[in-house]
């Protein structure tokens, strides 16, 4: 599948056999400011109750931007993470103060002209945004677009491994494979956080980490958790366990 | 089309989405299933394409279908794929005589039931966004005012999609199908976790949650949300 081609491109581009995984964030909004010829971008963590805080930024008004946002607690970027919606903002000067004006004359002076912020979620699993600025208007073509998801993408991809309790027994071919629309996948998540009594992304991450044990592709494990001849639950003592 | 006072209501139906907030999953699950009522076909299913033009299976009416059109997916040759590509309509094929046309689909669409398929594309000022695909057991014809009220469901739920605005701009249509895409993710783990906690099959789940959804007028994509999040009762699902 075509998108997650660009979206492995990606993620091979930022990381190396050594990089630590916390680094990845950082890297990628510099590699996604640098593709795109935006001004600035930044990944917001996004919990339960709402944002919590700047995961990574670019230099400049980017970070400016973020602390702008979690202050006023107004913005594309709180809109974004609550609807879970895409907000793509061509012309904040025209568009703005109406919606946010606060925020948008905190924006407007910093020079800031435009803002697309991308939902990084898995259906149910919220897990921040991906902020983009730009300091003149106007909208992202389709190939624009069409890259800023593939860096979306990639951004789901490291927030979700950066969830995984022990990172390194955690293969990152495996968020691509959820990325990718495999109905199955989605399904056993469901029934893991029912078997395990877990909150879904802890679900996701127990699938993930099964998977890479067990050597096998997500999709097969899900195949099977869906068909119930596995099961994910939780002993006396809290481990969780797949069998 | 034998029933006027129908056909009216199915498209006051469709057109009721076209007011601020809509679900667009809702939309288009309504829009296959009125499509197999008022059409007399044996099922259908409909695909979006994405914001990188790939096509994404977003609604069906029954298992069949579901399996042929991403069976269809896979293997890049079919009816909606020709649809899509050229944006013309593609009717009253009988995949009896489409083997040469569709050398890999056409086996699959035979074992699967169907005697004749239908592609109808869902596309505003030459902008093409997705298809609606029918199938019917039998190859039986669809009549020019079968195909009329088709091709005119489509387009309304196409308006639905492409608001005005995004004449001027592709935004819209972007932020749209990226949370329709997203709804029909969270959609799959509901249907997992209702699956599990009443121990029944996914499918079911799914029948389940429509139900729910068309008794209490709500979006499917509320009801998912609802579910995932613990907030409504199994027992109130079961018994919908």
């Amino acid at each position: 599948m075509v998108a997650s081609v660009r979206v492995a491109e990606i993620l091979s581009g930022i990381a190396e056999e050594s990089t630590p995984i916390a680094a990845l964030p950082q890297r990628l909004v510099v590699a996604c400011a640098r593709e795109l010829e935006i001004t600035g971008a930044a990944i917001v963590l996004m919990t339960d109750s709402g944002p919590a805080g700047t995961v990574a930024a670019t230099d400049g008004p980017a970070e400016v931007m973020e602390e702008l946002q979690f202050t006023l607690g107004e913005g594309p970027c709180v809109d974004s993470s609550t609807t879970g919606r895409p907000v793509l903002l061509s012309d904040l000067a025209r568009t703005g103060p109406g919606r946010w004006p606060g925020f948008s004359a905190g924006a407007l002076g910093a020079g800031i002209e435009a803002i697309f912020a991308f939902p990084l979620r898995v259906g149910g699993i919220r897990l921040g945004v991906l902020d983009l600025y730009r300091d003149r208007p106007g909208s992202l073509s389709e190939a624009e677009l069409t890259e800023a998801l593939s860096f979306a993408d990639a951004a789901t991809a490291i927030l979700l491994h950066l969830q995984a309790q022990r990172p390194e027994e955690d293969s990152g071919s495996g968020s691509i494979a959820v990325l990718e629309d495999r109905a199955q996948v989605h399904q056993a998540t469901g029934m893991i956080a029912v078997d395990a009594n877990v909150p879904l992304a802890q679900a996701l991450v127990l699938l993930r980490a099964r998977a890479f044990a067990a050597e096998r592709p997500i999709l097969d494990l899900a195949r099977d958790v869906v068909a119930r001849t596995v099961r994910f639950t939780k002993d006396l003592d809290g481990g969780i366990h797949g069998h | 089309m034998d029933n006027p006072r129908r056909l009216a209501q199915v498209f006051v139906e469709l057109a009721d989405t076209l007011v601020e907030e809509f679900d667009v999953v809702d939309l288009l699950q309504v829009l296959t299933e009125r499509s197999v009522e008022l059409l007399g076909a044996d099922a259908s299913g409909l695909m979006l394409a994405d914001q990188r033009g790939d096509l994404q299976l977003m609604a069906w009416t029954v298992e069949r279908a579901r399996m042929l059109e991403l069976f269809e997916l896979q293997v890049q040759e079919g009816p909606c794929r020709d649809c899509y590509a050229t944006g013309q309509a593609i009717i009253n094929v009988e995949l009896a005589e489409a083997v040469e046309r569709w050398p890999v689909f056409t086996p699959a669409a035979t074992k699967a039931g169907f005697g004749a398929t239908h592609a109808l594309p869902m596309r505003l000022r030459g902008q093409v966004i997705g298809v609606l695909n029918l199938f019917s057991n039998d190859p039986v014809r669809l009549s020019d005012d079968d195909i009329a009220v088709g091709q005119a469901m489509a387009d309304l739920a196409t308006i639905g999609l492409l608001h005005e605005r995004t004449l001027h701009e592709q935004t819209i249509v972007s932020e749209q199908l990226q949370a329709a895409l997203q709804s029909r993710v969270l959609v799959e783990q509901a249907k997992g976790v209702l699956a599990a906690r009443a121990d029944i099959s996914v499918n079911e789940a799914f029948t389940r949650m429509r139900a729910h959804s068309r008794n209490h007028g709500l979006t499917l994509t509320a009801v998912a949300s609802a579910v995932v999040d613990g907030l409504v009762d199994v027992q109130v699902l079961m018994s919908s």
